[in-house]
């Protein structure tokens, strides 16, 4: 009746206690309490995403001339950011598609919040190339709209144009996937609910939901399409990201491996600010039963192995760049590791090539305070590689007079802890107000991979094998059979 | 399709029971009106005996309609509408309108089966279901039985029957002018 799971497997689903009413119990619970930490935390970062919007009033009134950047490095700061963003956007349509796909059960303890946060972190990536307009009345343009004049189309050879299109379906896609999934959900938070006003918006959120045989045999469905489109969609997006770079002249932007090379980079940054809000998460509202560390492990393999990718990759790039013979791309790979800039290639060498490899451990693997600090390590080095990228290439340019120096101005740097502020202020309301588990998700794989199923297995194959002898896991139970060959 | 005012529900705890019961309740023949769980139960829809599900064909016509209008909207406008000469490039660059189509596809065969999804479960918001039981979002698996038109004989014949298949609870529900 269940998928069959090896009884070796560690149980997703902790705690002997557990039933049904019990998962919605805990899986609801931080949507039914008020805590003041709460309040402090949303309050605090809801200022911060104030200053955010402040910073970016301060931008469109006196221009973009506010930022650090100057003639030579037109492009610093804000692309960083975004494609930061964008890169730790992508964890979520991961674990739910590309899991969901490899029938991977982990996935049913963080798809929730992973799909939440990506939503969030695209949100905050689109602002940056949105304001680097500088005239942002005009940002509906990007779209092929009809205008008056001509009409005058958009380029549809420009890689800043795929961008736009790649970006905006992934935003409405990851949407489409956290809601579809949320709606069943909201219906059992509904079905809880005590106040008329609690019922009346949760029914509201959940679209009426029932439950029906019908409902679920669509909705499984459903899932699984959305999750089939969402694998290539996932993939496609920081490849066309890449293009932005990859299609130009510029060396050290000129790079044929950069597609994969930044599809990993971004699975891995993704991965780590899952670990880092999740860690939180599962602390903050007792839910270690369900985000047990057996989910923290299987995470840290995923970065173990894309760290290593990008590991790969940033050594790929300095060989093609000697191998080429082509003057100007030895200079730019040079020039990054030995130049100006040598600080932010040492933050991203260490943090995404050196720190991942603590991982190959596996006590470190699953220890939650290595992993918390080996995460943020993650993140810091994630920022200083597209930083890396972006700024060192552009700083030396083909003409030694125009070489420049970027540095921040505090628009620059309000603008970055804004978007973080925006990003932490949305993701506190959604933990408020949205269940952070996927309720129904984790039911469904109670019974293959719970504590308590695995335990009832165990002892039903116990009485089973007590007569006859056998094993049960790795214990051996009965007589011993002292003929046989094993 | 008009919801019936009477009805019987049965309530089981244990999927692997509920879908046993759904196997031997349908053999006797009687009609099983709706059936409620809190979580996609496998095996279920055959069960049940329910077709399989269709969404994955409008997935794909969506999906085709995306590529189709992406291609032939750029098409149009690079050769037809606006023709400009990027560089001597040619005005109808075929792998430049690949990444674009395909995230077209994407986002028309994604918003069409959602959609579709919301319009055939008739799910929107504000609609207001009728819950017949607050425990099938939670931890009960129903069987409804539509009472409507049943004898009392029919329906205690139905009652003892989900009983004998290890039912935890079965009761009578009445909804006349009860709105949902």
């Amino acid at each position: 009746m269940h998928a069959y799971e090896s009884e070796f497997r560690e149980p997703l689903i902790k705690g002997l206690d557990k039933n049904y009413t019990k998962i919605t119990d805990d899986l609801v619970a931080p949507t039914e309490r008020n805590s003041a930490m709460w309040w402090i935390a949303t309050l605090f970062f809801g200022a911060g995403a104030l200053f955010f919007v402040f910073c970016l009033g301060w931008t469109v009134w006196f221009g973009i001339g506010t930022w650090g950047l100057n003639k030579t490095i037109g492009w610093a700061w804000d692309i960083t950011n975004f494609v930061w963003w964008i890169g730790i956007g992508h964890a979520g349509t991961l674990i739910s598609a590309i899991l969901l796909l490899f029938r991977q059960r982990y996935r049913t303890g963080i798809n929730r919040a992973a799909e939440a946060m990506t939503i969030f972190a695209v949100i905050c990536a689109g602002m940056f190339p949105v304001f680097h307009m500088g005239r942002v009345w005009d940002a509906p343009f990007i779209f092929p709209l009809p205008n008056t004049r001509g009409p005058l189309w958009v380029n549809f050879n420009s890689p800043l144009l795929w961008d736009v299109f790649a970006i905006s379906t992934y935003f409405s896609v990851s949407i489409l996937f956290w809601y579809s999934g949320l709606m069943p959900d909201f219906g059992t938070i509904r079905d809880r609910s005590k106040g008329k006003f609690r019922k009346w918006f949760y029914n509201m959120m959940s679209f009426g939901w029932m439950g029906t045989a019908k409902h679920w045999q669509r909705f499984e469905s459903l899932s699984l399409i959305l999750a089939g489109l969402a694998t290539p969609l996932v993939l496609s997006v920081h490849t066309i990201v890449s293009f932005d770079f990859a299609t130009s002249v510029i060396p050290g932007w000129h790079t044929t491996i950069f597609p994969p090379y930044f599809v990993a980079g971004a699975i891995f940054s993704g991965f780590a600010m899952v670990e880092t809000l999740m860690l939180i998460v599962r602390k903050l509202f007792n839910l270690e039963d369900y985000i047990t560390v057996n989910h923290i492990e299987s995470m840290n393999k995923i970065i173990v192995l894309t760290g290593s990718i990008v590991g790969i990759a940033y050594l790929t790039e300095l060989f093609i760049a000697w191998y080429s013979g082509y003057l100007y791309e030895q200079f730019a790979f040079y020039n990054r590791i030995l130049g100006k800039y040598y600080w932010a290639y040492i933050w991203m060498m260490s943090c995404n090539v050196i720190t991942p490899q603590f991982y190959w451990f596996k006590p470190i693997r699953r220890n939650l305070y290595a992993t918390f600090l080996l995460s943020i390590f993650v993140n810091i080095g994630m920022w200083f590689e597209r930083f890396v990228i972006i700024v060192t290439s552009l700083a030396d340019d083909y003409l030694p007079s125009s070489w420049a120096y970027f540095s921040p101005t505090w628009v620059d740097i309000g603008i970055y802890l804004g978007s973080i502020s925006l990003f932490l202020f949305l993701f506190l309301i959604f933990c408020r107000i949205f269940p952070v588990i996927a309720i129904a998700e984790v039911k469904a794989i109670f019974r293959t991979s719970s504590e308590v199923a695995k335990t009832e297995r165990a002892k039903a194959a116990n009485s089973a094998t007590a007569a006859t002898g056998g094993f049960v896991g790795l214990q051996h139970v009965g007589p011993l059979d002292k003929d046989s060959k094993n | 399709m008009e919801e019936p005012n009477k009805v019987v529900i049965g309530l089981w705890d244990h999927e692997d029971t509920y879908l046993h019961a759904i196997g031997h309740i349908r053999a006797k023949g009687i009609e099983i009106y709706e059936s409620l769980t809190p979580f996609p139960v496998h095996g279920l829809e055959n069960a049940l005996g329910y077709r399989d599900s269709r969404l994955h064909t409008a997935g794909f016509m969506f999906g085709a309609t995306g590529t189709t209008v992406a291609l032939s909207f750029m098409t149009w406008v690079m050769t037809t509408s606006y023709p400009i000469d990027f560089g001597g490039k040619p005005y109808f660059p075929l792998p430049s309108f690949i990444p674009i189509s395909f995230e077209l596809t994407v986002l028309f065969a994604a918003w069409g089966i959602t959609l579709t999804y919301l319009v055939r479960n008739r799910l929107w918001p504000g609609r207001v279901p009728r819950i017949y039981d607050v425990r099938t979002t939670d931890d009960r698996f129903a069987l409804v039985f539509d009472s409507d038109k049943l004898s009392a004989a029919e329906i205690n014949s139905i009652k003892e029957l989900c009983k004998q298949e290890h039912a935890v609870e079965v009761k009578e529900k009445d909804f006349t002018g009860i709105e949902g």
